[in-house]
C-alpha cells in the first residue's frame, strides 16, 4: 500500500552526504535571496527619490543593480531552492533514495552557472535587466551562466524522475503516492517549459554574443523568452503549492482534502501553463490579435486551478483548526498554529497572493494590461505573486526544512515570526503604492532620481513603495540572521525528524479511471499537443529577420 | 459528502466568473474596437531613415477629423519628441525603433506598446480629453533609459 510508503518514513534515513548536498543547494538560493534584496531595496527608495546607490561599492549604475535583483530573486533563489527541495520530497514520498551522482551534479552545475552569472553581472558587462531583451547584448558568460543553471534543474528533474521510475518498477500496480507524484509534476512542466529559452540562450544569443553571428531577431528573441517567461512562474509557483497542498495541512494538523482533486490540479498545470506566454507581448508589434486571444484564453483556463487550489487549501486549513477546537464559521482560523513561523509564514504568503492572483487576471485580460503594461502595477502584481506568495513560502519552509537537514533546531522562533509579519505588511504597503502610481502612469524599470521627467500623481505611490520596501527589507533580513544563526548556532538534536507529510481525507483510488492520473509521461504528450496549437501559428508563419547587432548601452 | 458537492458549486461559479470576464473582453474588442497591435509591416532598422513613412517622421492630417504620427525612436529620443493632435481626431500612431527595444507609452492611456527593431507598431486612438500628455519609453534600453520622453499635445 502507498500509504504506509507514505506515512511511515520507517527503513528510510536520507544519507548524510544526500543532506549535505541538498543543503548546499538551498542555501545558494537563500545566499541569492539575501543579495538581491540590497538592490530592491535601493530601487523602493528610488521611487520616493531617495538615492542610496553611492552607498553601494563597486555598483556602476541603477540598471546594473536592478539586473542583479531581478536574476538572484527570480532566477537563482526560486531554482537553487526548488533544485533542493522537490528532489527531497520525491525521495522521501518514495521512501527510496535519490543518486548522489545527480546531487553532485546539480549543484556543480548550479553553482558554475551562478559563478559565471555573477562575474558577467558584477563587472558590469551583462546589465540587459533578467530578461535579457535583445538587442541589448551581454557579455557570453551571462548566457552561458544562465543556461547552466537551467541545466542544473534539467538535472535535479533527472534524479526526481529516475527514483519515481524505479519505484514504479518495483511497486506495480499500485498509485505513485500523492507527494512524490505532485512534485515530479512540477518539475516536469518546468523541464518542458525551458527548452525554448533553451534555444533561445544556445542558439541565438550565446553565439551573437561571442560573435559567431552578427545579428539576431529581437521580436524572435522575445517570443521564445515568454515561451519560458510564463510558465516560469508557474515554475516558482508550483513549490509553494506542493507545500501548500501536501505539507501545510500535517503542520496545521489537517488532512489533504481529496488525493484525485490535488492530482488534476498539477496535472492542469502541466498542461495550461505553458501555452500563454504570450499575453506578456499583447502590446508587441509583428503577432496577431487571432494568436494573443488564443493566449487569453488559455490564460483564462490556467486560473481554474489556482482556484481549485485556494478551495482544497481553505478545506484543509479548516479540517486543522477544527481539529484543533476552532468552532463557527470562522473561529477555526483562529486555531490554526499561528505560533509556528512555518505556518505563519505559508498562511500570509496564502493571503498576499489572492491579491496577486486578481492583479493577475487584469493583466491577462488585454484591454486592461493595455492600461498597465510596463507601468509599475506590473512590479506590485508579481512582488504579491513571485515576491511573497513564493519568497514568503520558501522561508516558511525554511523554518522546518533547514533544521531537517542540519540537525539543528531552529535558532529563534520569534525573530522568524516578526519576520514574516514585518515582510507581509511591507509588501502589501510596497504593491499598494506600486499599482496606485503604476495606474497614474508611472513607467516600471526607471531610475526615477534622475529621471527627465516626474509627475507628482505618482509621488504617494512612491513613497509606499518606499516604506514598503524597507520593510521588506528588514523582513529578509531577520530571516537571514534566524537562518543563519541556525546553521551555526541552533541545538544540535532540536530538528524535526520527518518532513510532515499529509494523511489525505478521500484517499487515492486503488483501481479506476483515476490510475490514469498517475501516467506523467502521457499528460506531457497532451501538454505537448497543447503548445503546438498556442505557438504553431506564430512559428509556422512567422518569417525570422536577423536585423540587429548587439548594443551594450551600459 | 457535502463538501465535493460545495466543491463543485464553488468551481462552477469560478467558470461562469472567468467566462463572463472573457465575454466582456471578446465584447471590447469586436464591438468597441479596442484592438491590441498586430502585423504591420516590418522594416530594416539600419534602413530606418530611407523608409517611408520612416523618412520624413511628425504628424500629417489623413482626412477630416484623421491624422497620422510618425515616430522613431532611437536611445534616447523619439523623433519627434512633440506631437500635436486635434481632440476628438482619430489619430493613427506608426512607430519603430532604429536600435533596440523601446517603449511607446502615452502616461494614463492605453496607447501603449512595443517597438521592436525590424517590425512596424501601429495604433489607433482618439484622444478625449485636452492637455499635455507624457509620451515615455517604458522599457530598459540602456543606461539613459529614464532620460527617454516626450510629450503629446493635445489641442
Amino acid at each position: 500500500m502507498n500509504a504506509t510508503t507514505v506515512m511511515n518514513p520507517a527503513g528510510f534515513e536520507m544519507p548524510e552526504a544526500h543532506r549535505r548536498l541538498l543543503r548546499w543547494t538551498i542555501y545558494i538560493g537563500y545566499a541569492a535571496l539575501v543579495a538581491g534584496v540590497f538592490h530592491g531595496l535601493a530601487q523602493a527608495l528610488a521611487y520616493a527619490k531617495v538615492d542610496i546607490l553611492k552607498f553601494f561599492p563597486g555598483l556602476r549604475g541603477y540598471y546594473q543593480g536592478l539586473t542583479a535583483h531581478g536574476v538572484a530573486n527570480v532566477l537563482t533563489f526560486t531554482f537553487a531552492f526548488a533544485n533542493g527541495f522537490l528532489p527531497l520530497l520525491t525521495a522521501r514520498a518514495l521512501g527510496r533514495q535519490l543518486r548522489a551522482g545527480l546531487l553532485w551534479a546539480t549543484f556543480a552545475t548550479l553553482l558554475l552557472g551562478n559563478l559565471l552569472t555573477i562575474y558577467a553581472v558584477t563587472t558590469n558587462r551583462a546589465s540587459v535587466l533578467f530578461t535579457a531583451y535583445a538587442p541589448l547584448q551581454a557579455h557570453w558568460t551571462f548566457y552561458a551562466g544562465l543556461a547552466l543553471v537551467v541545466v542544473s534543474t534539467w538535472i535535479a528533474f533527472a534524479n526526481m524522475a529516475l527514483t519515481l521510475r524505479g519505484w514504479r518498477r518495483e511497486h506495480q500496480g499500485e498509485r505513485t503516492p500523492l507527494l512524490a507524484h505532485i512534485s515530479v509534476a512540477s518539475y516536469g512542466m518546468w523541464v518542458l517549459a525551458s527548452l525554448p529559452v533553451a534555444v533561445l540562450f544556445l542558439a541565438f544569443l550565446l553565439p551573437w554574443s561571442l560573435g559567431l553571428v552578427a545579428r539576431t531577431d529581437p521580436l524572435l528573441d522575445r517570443t521564445l523568452f515568454w515561451f519560458t517567461g510564463h510558465p516560469i512562474v508557474y515554475a516558482w509557483l508550483l513549490p509553494a503549492y506542493v507545500s501548500w497542498y501536501a505539507l501545510i495541512p500535517r503542520q496545521v494538523n489537517g488532512k489533504v482534502l481529496s488525493d484525485s482533486l490535488a492530482r488534476i490540479t498539477f496535472i492542469l498545470f502541466l498542461l495550461l501553463s505553458i501555452p500563454t506566454g504570450i499575453h506578456h507581448q499583447y502590446t508587441d508589434p509583428g503577432i496577431s490579435q487571432g494568436i494573443k486571444t488564443v493566449h487569453l484564453i488559455m490564460t483564462f483556463a490556467v486560473v481554474l486551478p489556482s482556484f481549485a487550489t485556494a478551495f482544497s487549501v481553505m478545506a484543509a486549513l479548516e479540517i486543522g483548526g477544527r481539529a484543533r477546537g476552532g468552532t463557527g464559521l470562522l473561529g477555526w482560523i483562529k486555531k490554526l498554529p499561528w505560533d509556528d513561523p512555518s505556518v505563519t509564514a505559508q498562511l500570509l504568503a496564502m493571503i498576499t497572493f489572492v491579491f496577486g492572483g486578481m492583479t493577475g487576471l487584469v493583466n491577462a485580460s488585454y484591454v486592461m494590461d493595455q492600461v498597465v503594461h510596463n507601468t509599475t502595477w506590473l512590479p506590485g502584481h508579481f512582488h504579491m505573486t513571485v515576491g511573497s506568495a513564493v519568497a514568503l513560502t520558501f522561508m516558511g519552509i525554511a523554518y522546518w526544512l533547514i533544521p531537517y537537514l542540519t540537525g539543528r533546531g531552529l535558532w529563534s522562533r520569534g525573530l522568524a515570526l516578526a519576520s514574516s509579519w514585518i515582510y507581509t505588511i511591507g509588501v502589501l504597503v510596497f504593491a499598494r503604492g506600486m499599482i496606485s502610481a503604476g495606474l497614474a502612469g508611472m513607467p516600471r524599470r526607471i531610475f526615477r532620481v534622475a529621471a527627465t521627467y516626474d509627475n507628482p500623481a505618482w509621488d504617494l505611490g512612491g513613497k509606499l513603495t518606499a516604506i514598503g520596501g524597507t520593510l521588506m527589507f528588514f523582513g529578509i533580513m531577520m530571516f537571514f540572521v534566524d537562518i543563519g544563526m541556525t546553521i551555526v548556532a541552533g541545538r544540535r538534536g532540536d530538528q524535526p525528524k520527518d518532513i510532515p507529510v499529509s494523511e489525505t481525507l478521500h484517499p487515492a483510488a486503488a483501481g479506476g479511471w483515476e490510475r490514469r492520473l498517475d501516467r506523467l509521461g502521457w499528460w506531457a504528450v497532451v501538454a505537448v499537443l497543447l503548445i503546438l496549437i498556442a505557438y504553431a501559428p506564430f512559428f509556422l508563419t512567422y518569417v525570422p529577420r536577423f536585423v540587429s547587432p548587439g548594443y551594450r548601452l551600459f | 459528502m457535502r463538501i465535493v458537492a460545495i466543491e463543485k458549486a464553488y468551481l462552477g461559479v469560478a467558470v461562469v466568473l472567468l467566462a463572463a470576464c472573457l465575454g466582456a473582453l471578446l465584447y471590447a474588442t469586436t464591438q468597441r474596437n479596442i484592438h491590441l497591435p498586430g502585423h504591420a509591416g516590418d522594416v530594416d532598422p539600419a534602413a530606418v531613415a530611407v523608409t517611408p513613412p520612416f523618412d520624413h517622421p511628425g504628424v500629417r492630417r489623413t482626412g477630416p477629423a484623421s491624422y497620422e504620427a510618425v515616430i522613431v525612436a532611437r536611445t534616447w529620443y523619439f523623433t519627434p519628441s512633440e506631437i500635436r493632435v486635434p481632440v476628438g481626431a482619430e489619430v493613427t500612431f506608426i512607430a519603430t525603433s532604429g536600435d533596440v527595444i523601446h517603449g511607446f507609452y502615452v502616461a494614463g492611456t492605453r496607447v501603449n506598446a512595443m517597438l521592436i527593431p525590424g517590425q512596424v507598431t501601429r495604433l489607433v486612438y482618439t484622444f478625449p480629453v485636452r492637455g499635455e500628455y507624457l509620451l515615455v519609453c517604458h522599457e530598459y534600453c540602456g543606461v539613459g533609459h529614464h532620460t527617454m520622453s516626450g510629450k503629446v499635445i493635445v489641442e
